[in-house]
């Protein structure tokens, strides 16, 4: 049962994390039909940014906030600089797009930063609390707390407010919504800038337990991307599901059968779940028309 | 001329003429082994590009067949005993093998599921090419045997250059052929539209399956070439990284055309390679290129310039 619980809230901060990336690449593909492949490298440079205010003598929290400020306003450049002109062309352009903007965001970090892991101290400390039998190290429970509080926020906004209707709207039809007098170009520029505040607060939060790198973004795009899509693709809810999803599969697999082969497993479960599920957990069948 | 130039056999009179005139202007030996390099990231390009410019799916694991090959040839000669020209065509089996298993299922995926299957399918292959390392060095690789062929040693960047041609030749021949038979028609249909193609009586499933595998063995046949170029194999070879650089290639020389896959594969070969001289900025240049190149000319670099030379609208 310890052993049991250990898996369980080691595999749901990684899956935190998942589901941060995976919500970062809905939102941008709801609002432009783009799948942002430089989505990982927001929380690189949320980690990376804040780490290296840190060791120049900036308070944490100050530092914190100038590193998701940076992300946001890298995300406002990708989106004004690389995206914008490429209106129009087709899906894989536009991926190769974001993943040049990736190689450029590492390469960039490389020569900004270093090529050396670091951390960040843990915000209550490394002393793990007792829960049944399983050690979990505090900062866990931040990822968790933090994890929650963004999607929280991030419904609010989105349900509640003019502004997150206009995003919506933008997403179920950009040509109805622009009739109706939205902007859709702000809207996806938006999307662009929420998705880096949340990969770099993401990238804030787990750096203490996973370190960080100028290269952690490409795995963790990649696993956010498997995440996005085995919720369902275009599906915020479903983001958060298969984040977490991914990350208890990666956890239980690497406790019970091999850590060597855990992303197999994850894999093979998320082909598995597509053989039954072509949409993705929470994704509906939509019909082509010819 | 404009019926040499309309000629369906153009790329190959292209391909056969730049690697006759190219060794004229090589200042050193060096320049085989990037042209060699070249040709052989070409072979794969090529196979992708059916997949992708032709039957409109995407792979995001095509390097895993690249590993594939490479390890029939570092594996088979080393642990198995078996001759390096025969591992070639083994290695080029199995992937066939793999990709008609795998392909069943993971071919009803479209989109971006189809995407995600790939990569995880790539991620798998480079997973297990690392750790079993009783069978494969595990991650810093293995060494490679040298290919002997009627007791010459296949040895040196020159050689592989002339067989890195002559067998892209051969592929871009069997492409062209492809392209123009009435399988390669009912891929352009399955292209447009699946639901149109198969309305139309073409067996979908079969031939997207079919493309699959002659996909998967240009890229195995490219895979054993890497490996008995450089007689050393990593499974970086495999990894996802090398997946999405294949990928780039046929986006960035063109999507559908067949000299772009050669032009693609010769701009990320190339690059790389002159921007070292750049040290810690490389990669930034490298993503700065590969962006520049997407928003500039979105078609890809042969159809964009293709279209601006005979006076088309981009």
């Amino acid at each position: 049962m310890a052993e049991f619980l250990q898996f369980l809230f080691s595999g749901l901060t990684v899956g935190a994390v998942y589901a941060l990336v995976a919500l970062g690449f809905t939102l941008i593909y709801n609002a432009s039909g783009i799948i942002n492949f430089a989505q990982g490298e927001f929380v690189m440079l949320g980690g990376m940014t804040t780490v290296f205010l840190a060791l120049v003598g900036v308070p944490l929290p100050l530092a914190a906030v100038v590193a998701v400020l940076a992300a946001v306003a890298v995300g406002l450049l990708l989106h004004r600089f690389a995206i914008e002109p490429a209106r129009g062309a087709d899906t894989v352009s536009l991926i190769m797009i974001t993943i040049g903007a990736s190689i450029f965001l590492r390469g960039a970090a490389q020569v900004v930063f270093d090529k050396r892991f670091h951390s960040l101290p843990h915000l209550f400390g490394t002393d793990p609390l007792r829960i049944g039998g399983a050690a979990i190290l505090p900062q866990s429970l931040v990822v968790l707390a933090g994890a929650t509080v963004i999607v929280v926020l991030l419904w609010i906004f989105i349900d509640r407010t003019l502004f997150g209707k206009a995003v919506i709207a933008t997403a179920a039809n950009r040509l109805a919504a622009r009739l109706v007098g939205i902007n859709t170009g702000h809207m996806i520029g938006f999307s662009f800038a929420i998705s880096a505040a949340i990969g770099a607060l993401a990238g804030i939060l787990v750096t203490p337990i996973t370190l960080t790198s100028y290269d952690v973004g490409t795995l963790l795009a990649l696993k956010g991307f498997a995440a996005a899509m085995l919720g369902g693709m275009g599906y915020a809810l479903g983001a958060v599901v298969g984040g977490l999803l991914l990350g208890l599969l990666e956890a239980f697999s690497a406790g019970y059968l091999s850590s060597k082969y855990k992303d197999v497993v994850a894999f093979l479960v998320i082909l598995a779940v597509f053989f039954v599920m072509p949409q993705g957990l929470l994704g509906r069948a939509k019909v082509e028309r010819v | 001329m404009p019926r040499l130039i309309d000629s369906r056999y153009t790329p190959l009179i292209a391909v056969a003429l730049i690697a006759l005139l190219l060794p004229l202007i090589f200042p050193s030996p060096y320049y085989y082994r990037i042209g060699a390099l070249v040709f052989i990231f070409a072979l794969a390009v090529i196979g992708l590009n059916l997949l992708m410019g032709f039957a409109g799916q995407v792979s995001l694991g095509h390097a895993g067949f690249l590993g594939i090959g490479a390890y029939a040839v570092a594996v088979g000669p080393t642990h198995l005993g078996l001759p390096s020209w025969f591992c070639i065509f083994a290695g080029a089996g199995a992937s066939a093998l793999v990709a008609y298993a795998v392909g069943q299922p993971i071919l009803r995926l479209k989109g971006h599921y189809l995407a995600v299957a790939t990569l995880g399918f790539g991620i798998v292959i480079s997973i297990v090419l690392t750790n079993e390392a009783g069978w494969t060095g595990g991650p810093d690789g293995m060494s490679v045997q040298r290919l002997v062929l009627f007791g010459w040693p296949m040895h040196g960047s020159k050689i592989w250059y002339w067989i890195g041609a002559g067998t892209l030749l051969v592929g871009v021949a069997l492409a062209l052929n492809l392209i123009d038979s009435p399988s390669g028609r009912a891929l352009q249909a399955i292209h447009d539209s699946e639901v149109a193609a198969q309305v139309l009586g073409v067996r979908v499933a079969r031939k997207k399956l079919s493309v699959f595998v002659i996909s998967a063995v240009y890229a195995s046949v490219a895979g054993s070439y890497l490996a008995l170029l450089n007689g050393h194999v990593t499974p970086d070879l495999a990894g996802f990284m090398r997946s999405i650089e294949l990928v780039a290639m046929v986006v960035l020389g063109g999507m559908g055309s067949v000299f772009g896959s050669l032009v693609g594969a010769a701009v990320l070969v190339v690059l790389p390679q002159a921007l070292t001289s750049f040290h810690d900025y490389e990669h930034m240049m490298l993503g700065l290129i590969v962006m520049g190149f997407m928003i500039l000319l979105r078609r890809g670099i042969v159809p964009a310039l293709g279209a601006a030379l005979t006076g088309r609208a981009l």
